[in-house]
């Protein structure tokens, strides 16, 4: 069964119809991508799931249950975690800081303690910043942060807005490796790409997103060998 | 540009002089006359030396008490600014609401004798009361007067906040009336103190002692709290931190809870100093703090801080300093000019505060 399901989400800004109808899920264990061009709806189909936008039409169901009215703090609170696109670290607080407030939700000490001893060990460079403040970080660092923070929640199911963004190719593989790792502990991921060839290789399903609609979708291995995202989105 | 300078410098020159405007030519004017008051005044007050070594310390630990109180108030400008990005222009009355029913505590403690027989748990509860008083209306006036309007870029939180100050001014003179009460003025706040040589009211330490004690525990609050550290995430990036499970509405009530518990701190303070309150008293020191934040960089919390010392200070030496020595009759009564001028001088000059960001982003 899908742990997570958009369902016919139509989504508005304000006359602009961003989202028509879209729908996909995300099950056990499973990473998947979605990839499309600039401007297609990958981010707000990622902030609707996150409920800082509300749909006009359809809903999102987490293990079932319709996420309707359900405040951002509250989506968080129950496992869906999003790592927003273009980092949106805390700049002006320290890594620490940031790492505390992915764990903002968290009662219980040792457990944030463990987590956040789990992250610096994922990402070690964070460990040596632990006290510097977060904007001064490099771009790389601060995105190996942004990813840490979402971690620190625990999340059940996570979502990732174009981790590799303006990254060198190094950090790429870097984070990609961690996308891995974080689906092998059990965490489900839907992970939104410009770099589509990396995210259908690592990817176990995906979905081309295109004018706010799903447009094709199916394993990564056959969306890579598949003409038209080959010509539209692998070059 | 500078090639072009190079190989014809006299049209350059020409160019340049038509691009100066009249705007630009007011500014400098004012700079200069700022400076010449300044530097003139202060050469000319001490070749005067009409003031003694003692009155200088008068002034500049007046400066320092009252500076304290408009730290204290300017804290809740600066931080509400932080969250919500605007100014809530209530905040002074808002001051004046808590120290008014303050008032009524204090006087019927005094006139039990408990002001006097226990100074300080008196003064715990006065403040606790003014505390309340301000910290509940900052709260009413979020939810009225902001929420509605926190998605909707328009003019109107700004224009019903402006309502709830005169909300509140003429709500107290509609029930308390015009005259200007004397707040209590105990036996223990009336003494004079040694300090190394020179004899201050006893009030002024106990002021100063008081905000920096105040001011302390905010700071602890806010940089080692989680709700503190929560507040400075919002305040960066608010959707980012409801994206990390931090209820946005549940930060935005404590910021207004904690900037009106250091209003009504500071509003008791402001009395005691000044012994007296009526409905308009909130609006002086609201306005100074204001001038104290944005001069220290609005939404910038030690910013506020640095910001009310520095005004309190100023107006409180700047009458004797500057304009005695320009042949101003008493310049005692122009020091809140000072203040003002010197809040439009930064908005011209130096928008971004001592310390902060920048309130707007280019000068028209
Ligand atoms: N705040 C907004 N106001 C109005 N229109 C918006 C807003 N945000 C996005 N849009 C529009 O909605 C559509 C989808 O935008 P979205 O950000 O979801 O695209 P995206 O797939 O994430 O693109 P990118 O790859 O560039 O990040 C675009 O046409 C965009 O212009
Ligand atoms: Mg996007």
């Amino acid at each position: 069964m899908a742990v997570l399901e958009a369902d016919n989400l139509h989504v508005f800004y304000g006359n602009i119809h961003a989202l028509r109808g879209l729908s996909l899920e995300v099950g056990k264990d499973e990473i998947v991508t979605l990839i499309g061009a600039n401007g297609a709806g990958k981010t707000t189909t990622l902030n609707t799931i996150s409920s800082i936008l509300a749909p006009a039409e359809g809903e999102v169901r987490f293990e079932g249950d319709a996420l309707t009215d359900v405040p951002p703090h509250d989506v968080v609170g129950r496992g869906i975690v999003q790592v927003p696109e273009g980092r949106r670290i805390f700049g002006r607080l320290t890594v620490g800081e940031n790492l505390r407030m992915g764990a903002f939700l968290r009662t219980g000490k040792r457990e944030v303690r463990q987590s956040e001893e789990h992250v610096l060990t994922m990402f070690p460079v964070l460990r040596e910043r632990i006290r510097q403040v977060a904007g001064t970080l490099s771009g790389g660092e601060q995105q190996m942060l942004a990813m840490a923070r979402g971690l620190m929640s625990k999340p059940r199911v996570l979502l990732l807005d174009e981790p590799s963004m303006g990254l060198a190719p190094m950090l790429v593989e870097t984070i990609f490796e961690a996308v891995l790792a974080i689906r092998n502990e059990g965490v489900p991921v839907l992970l939104v790409e410009q770099n589509a060839f990396m995210a259908l290789q690592i990817a176990d399903r995906g979905y081309v997103v295109e004018t706010g609609e799903i447009v094709l979708e199916g394993p990564g291995r056959e969306l890579l060998e598949n003409d038209e995202v080959k010509r539209a989105y692998l070059g | 540009m500078t090639a072009q300078a190079a190989s014809a410098p006299a049209g350059t020159r020409l160019k340049a002089l038509k691009r100066i405007t009249f705007v630009d030519v007011v500014l400098w004017a004012l700079r200069v006359i700022v400076v010449v008051v300044v530097v003139g005044g202060t050469i000319g007050t001490f070749v005067k030396g009409t003031y003694t070594t003692a009155q200088w310390v008068d002034f500049f630990m007046f400066g320092l008490t009252i500076g304290g109180v408009y730290a204290l108030i300017a804290l809740g400008y600066t931080m509400v600014y932080g969250i919500l990005r605007l100014i809530n222009f209530a905040h002074g009355d808002i001051t004046m609401a808590g120290a008014f029913s303050a008032y009524f505590l204090a006087s019927s403690l005094d006139r039990a004798g408990t002001l006097d027989a226990f100074p300080l748990l008196a003064m715990l509860a006065i403040m606790a009361l003014a505390m309340g008083v301000c910290a509940g209306i900052a709260l009413i006036v979020e939810h009225i007067c902001y929420r509605p309007f926190r998605h909707v870029k328009s003019l109107a939180p700004l224009i019903c906040a402006i309502g709830a100050s005169f909300f509140l001014q003429h709500a107290f003179r509609g029930m308390y009336g015009s005259t200007i009460r004397s707040y209590p003025d105990p036996e223990w706040m009336k003494g004079r103190l040694d300090l190394f040589g020179f004899e201050i009211p006893v009030v002024q330490p106990i002021v100063i002692l008081t905000a920096l004690g105040a001011m302390l525990f905010l700071y602890l609050i806010v940089q080692k709290t989680r709700m503190g550290t929560a507040m400075r995430a919002v305040s960066e990036d608010r959707d980012a931190a409801a994206l990390m499970g931090i209820d946005v509405n549940k930060v935005i009530i404590f910021t207004f809870i904690l900037g009106g518990c250091m209003a009504g701190i500071g509003g008791v303070l402001y009395c005691f100093v000044y012994k007296q309150i009526y409905y308009f008293t909130g609006f002086f020191p609201g306005i100074k703090a204001f001038c104290a934040a944005v001069l220290g960089g609005i939404g910038n919390i030690p910013g506020a801080m640095v910001g009310g010392f520095f005004l309190g200070v100023v107006e409180s030496v700047g009458p004797a300093l500057f304009l005695d020595g320009i042949g101003i009759t008493a310049p005692y009564q122009l020091r809140d000019l000072i203040a003002f001028t010197m809040l439009v001088m930064i908005l011209i000059f130096r928008p971004q505060g001592i310390l902060g960001e920048r309130l707007a982003s280019q000068r028209a």
